[in-house]
């Protein structure tokens, strides 16, 4: 069972139901579960948007999207019906907070989905759960079952006459889907290609409709957001950064868990006090600060606010909220090794800069990994990196190229060492068959 | 439908009946309904490939196309449990490869092999969302977590129990 860790520091917003219970219909309701609905019904569409846009809540799936303005973008009248898609695909690597909102309290996504769908004019919402999430996908179905059994879905929620039906639906395997337009196209049974923009979701979506695609922690905040008013939550967080999110903290810690902390909670603090600090008492080589894809910090970048602006200030990105401690004992080569074979594995292959950029450089890593690597080797990949950037069908290819890049800029050394037949300085690393064959 | 034959249980047929609807088109049930076939079936036969691709009114080989996209689909047989080592990142950083490597030496066998009885399957995988309780393992859908070689073996042992039941 996944599970929250607790710490003095821990704000319980959208983990405020979890361990209780609330899986169970009757406990979420008596946990203030509906109320938000209810409530958003007799704001209508406007006020439930303003509410939103007060929030200072951006989008937990990665980018960061203000989560008011990306509902306002739906244009009112639509010959097409409307849609939200919840994204619960969470692969980005470091990432597994999803996990716990759908395990311990399913809904509060319903919940949030229904007041997008209230906010934007949409009648059927959809929740994408990743295949490998089945014991979670079960919990989903069992939560719907029960919410059409209580009128919250169907033909007359709440009644107040206005319709809402909800489907949880599971991937098969795929990272590529995650990507919100590749999202769209898998939930209409093809392959997870990504689709051009313009033009976006929020005009021509699924089935060609208007669709709000939100992440699953995005959505499950919606109804703390209306229950308790927009500018109390955003008052939690930092300035354009409102509210909380939940933190995966992992690598080398004492304590490793998902966290629940105010956005621009300080990095090092995190690291230190939440985490416990690296075990054995090693040093600190590196930070991963949100996720596969952003640029590694180093130690001394790290006394910095964590949310969406500070982080970004500081060279790299809050993405998914997946921070990744990296002790002395790491080597920085087998890291971005490891991490653009994820990459190359799942590059879904439409695109050449992607599909080839990331094979590339995923052979060139190997080789300077094994010691067969010459100093043209690291100039190389940097180039190859920074041309894979921006020029590619959808942002993999930028998910790929932005760390390496990193990893190169600020362990430069390091690639070096292992060049002319050197090899691998750190003993312990294991070479993988599978990527030398 | 209801009336023709099918290959699958009247559980999961009366499911499939039920998906197809739920959706604007029913091609949208096409992913879901092939890994449920699979986790009937074992693995995605032509059989299946044919049915489903009737229930959902496409082509077999836009059938084919979709199901070698996705990862966990596959159309080959495989052990009764498939022992999912992830290597990635967070893992890796917590003993993912000496896990995966460990399980290599038990079982006998390497990356998509499967043991001559038939009881496992071992594959490296990406991240399967565990990373704050690494290094993790799926087998089949369930997880496991924060283990070592030797909690490992305690995980392995016990399926092979099941295995023989
Ligand atoms: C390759 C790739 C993979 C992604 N994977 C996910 C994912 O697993 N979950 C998610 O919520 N967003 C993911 N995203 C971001 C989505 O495209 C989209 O921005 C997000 O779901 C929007 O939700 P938000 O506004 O609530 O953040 C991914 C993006 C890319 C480029
Ligand atoms: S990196 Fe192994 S579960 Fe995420």
């Amino acid at each position: 069972m996944a599970y929250l860790t607790t710490h003095p520091d821990v704000v319980p917003v959208v983990s405020y139901r979890f361990g209780k219970g609330a899986t169970n219909i009757d406990r979420y309701i008596e946990l203030d579960g509906y109320k938000a609905a209810r409530k958003a019904i007799e704001m209508g569409p406007e006020a439930v948007i303003a509410e939103m846009k007060a929030s200072n809540l951006r989008g937990r799936g990665g980018a960061g999207f203000p989560t008011g303005m990306k509902w306002s973008f739906v244009p009112k009248q639509s010959e097409k019906p409307k849609y939200i898609l919840v994204n619960g695909d969470e692969s980005e690597p470091a990432t597994c907070k999803d996990r716990l909102i759908f395990e311990h309290d399913p809904h509060s996504v319903i919940e949030g989905v229904i007041i997008a769908g209230l906010a934007v004019g949409a009648k059927m919402g959809f929740i994408y759960l990743r295949g490998e999430y089945r014991y979670l996908l079960n919990i989903m179905e069992k939560a719907i079952e029960d919410a059409y059994a209580k009128g919250f879905l169907g033909k007359n929620i709440f009644g107040s006459g206005i319709e809402f039906e909800a489907v949880s639906h599971t991937g098969a395997g795929a990272y590529e889907v995650g990507e919100e337009s590749a999202l769209m196209e898998s939930l209409e049974g093809k392959r997870g290609i990504p689709r051009i923009r313009p033009p976006f979701p929020a005009v021509v979506g699924l089935y060609g409709g208007p669709t709000v695609i939100n992440n699953a922690e995005t959505l499950a905040t919606v109804p703390h957001i209306i229950r308790m008013g927009g500018a109390e939550y955003a008052k939690i967080g930092t300035e354009r950064n409102g509210g909380t999110r939940l933190f995966c903290l992992s690598g080398h810690l004492e304590k490793p868990g998902v966290y629940e902390l105010p956005m621009g909670y300080n990095l090092k603090r995190m690291i230190y006090e939440v985490g416990g600090g690296i075990p054995g008492g090693r040093k600190l080589k590196a930070v991963v600060p949100g996720g596969s894809s952003t640029p590694v910090l180093l130690p001394e970048e790290i006394d910095i606010g964590m949310d969406f602006d500070q982080v970004g200030k500081a060279g790299s990105m809050l993405g998914s909220g997946g921070v990744v401690v990296l002790d002395e004992t790491v080597c920085m080569v087998e890291f971005a090794l490891r991490t653009m074979r994820f990459y190359q594995h799942e590059s879904c292959g439409w695109c050449i800069p992607c599909r080839e950029g990331t094979d590339w450089l995923k052979k060139s890593l190997t080789r300077v990994h094994a010691g067969g690597g010459v100093d043209k080797d690291i100039d190389n990949i940097q180039y190859l990196a920074e041309n894979m950037l921006g020029r590619t069908f959808c942002p993999l290819g930028d998910a790929a190229a932005m760390p390496t890049i990193a990893f190169v800029k600020k362990f430069r050394k390091e690639f070096e060492d292992h060049l002319d037949g050197k090899g691998c300085p750190y003993k312990h690393s294991l070479q993988h068959e599978a990527v030398l064959a | 439908m209801a009336t023709e034959t099918t290959i699958f249980s009247p559980e999961l047929a009366a499911r499939f009946d039920k998906l197809v609807t739920l959706y604007p088109v029913r091609r949208s049930a096409l992913v879901p309904m092939l890994l449920y076939a699979q986790d009937e079936v074992g693995y995605i036969s032509k059989a299946v490939v044919a049915e489903v691709a009737r229930r959902v009114g496409v082509l077999e080989n836009d059938v084919v196309s979709v199901l070698s996209y996705y990862s966990m689909l596959r159309t080959q047989p495989i052990g009764k449990f498939n022992v999912q080592v992830c290597t990635n990142i967070c893992c890796m950083l917590r003993g993912g490869n000496e896990l995966f490597e460990h399980c290599k030496k038990r079982l006998g066998i390497g990356h998509k092999g499967t043991t001559a009885d038939g009881v496992f399957s071992l594959e490296e995988v990406e991240c399967i969302g565990a990373c704050s309780w690494a290094p993790a393992v799926q087998v089949n859908y369930d997880f496991h977590e924060n283990l070592t070689p030797e909690s490992m073996d305690k995980v392995l042992e016990e399926y092979r129990e099941k295995a023989q039941k």
